[in-house]
């Protein structure tokens, strides 16, 4: 999902514009994006990019930070930073 | 470098169709003429970070559109200002 910009499919749709309340997982989540390009680890492009892969009907049902987490996990297994078993062996322990 | 008031037209170029691509000029302004505004900067060429390629800085640019070509909404001589970086745009037709 990229580029909708005058896609007549989003057009006539009302804009909400309030202010949307951060929850502790968005912070986790912002806090963890900027931890990891301060490290190198991956650039705000890539966040982009792996945001814009996600399958349309996922990136309707996911919120903004959950786009973003499952962009940054999505980069750090293709960098190799992470593995899927590290990632499961940690999500056992939670 | 491109001076303010040259004008260019954007590559109708859909690279996107041909492999993975991340690309930051909008699909509504390939092939579309405009007017050079100012010169921002020379920065890494997003297109590269996103696949955590090398980086080469490129140029980028304000570039101004007429509105009501694009939309055909707005008042007359609304425009659109948009950031497009050097490898989009070329000499005007």
């Amino acid at each position: 999902m990229h580029d909708l910009g005058g896609v007549s499919k989003f057009m006539c749709e009302p804009v909400d514009k309030e202010p949307h309340a951060l929850t502790a997982f968005d912070r986790d989540v912002d806090a963890l994006r900027q931890l990891l390009s301060g490290q190198g680890l991956m650039t705000v492009d890539e966040l982009r990019r792996g945001i814009e892969a996600i399958p349309e009907a996922d990136y309707h049902r996911l919120s903004y930070y959950e786009r973003w987490i499952r962009s940054m996990t999505a980069t750090l297994l293709n960098r190799g930073v992470l593995t899927e078993v590290e990632i499961a062996a940690a999500l056992e322990k939670l | 470098m491109r001076a303010a008031g040259e004008t260019v037209r954007v590559r109708d170029d859909w690279p996107e169709t041909r492999h993975p691509c991340h690309i930051r000029t909008p699909h509504y302004l390939r092939g579309r003429s405009g007017t050079v505004v100012r010169h921002l900067g020379d920065f890494p060429n997003p297109e590269d970070l996103a696949f955590a390629r090398p980086a080469p800085k490129v140029p980028l640019y304000h570039v101004a559109f007429a509105q009501d070509a694009i939309w055909h909404e707005g008042a007359a001589g609304d425009e659109l200002l948009v950031e497009i970086f050097d490898h989009w745009l070329e000499p005007a037709a």
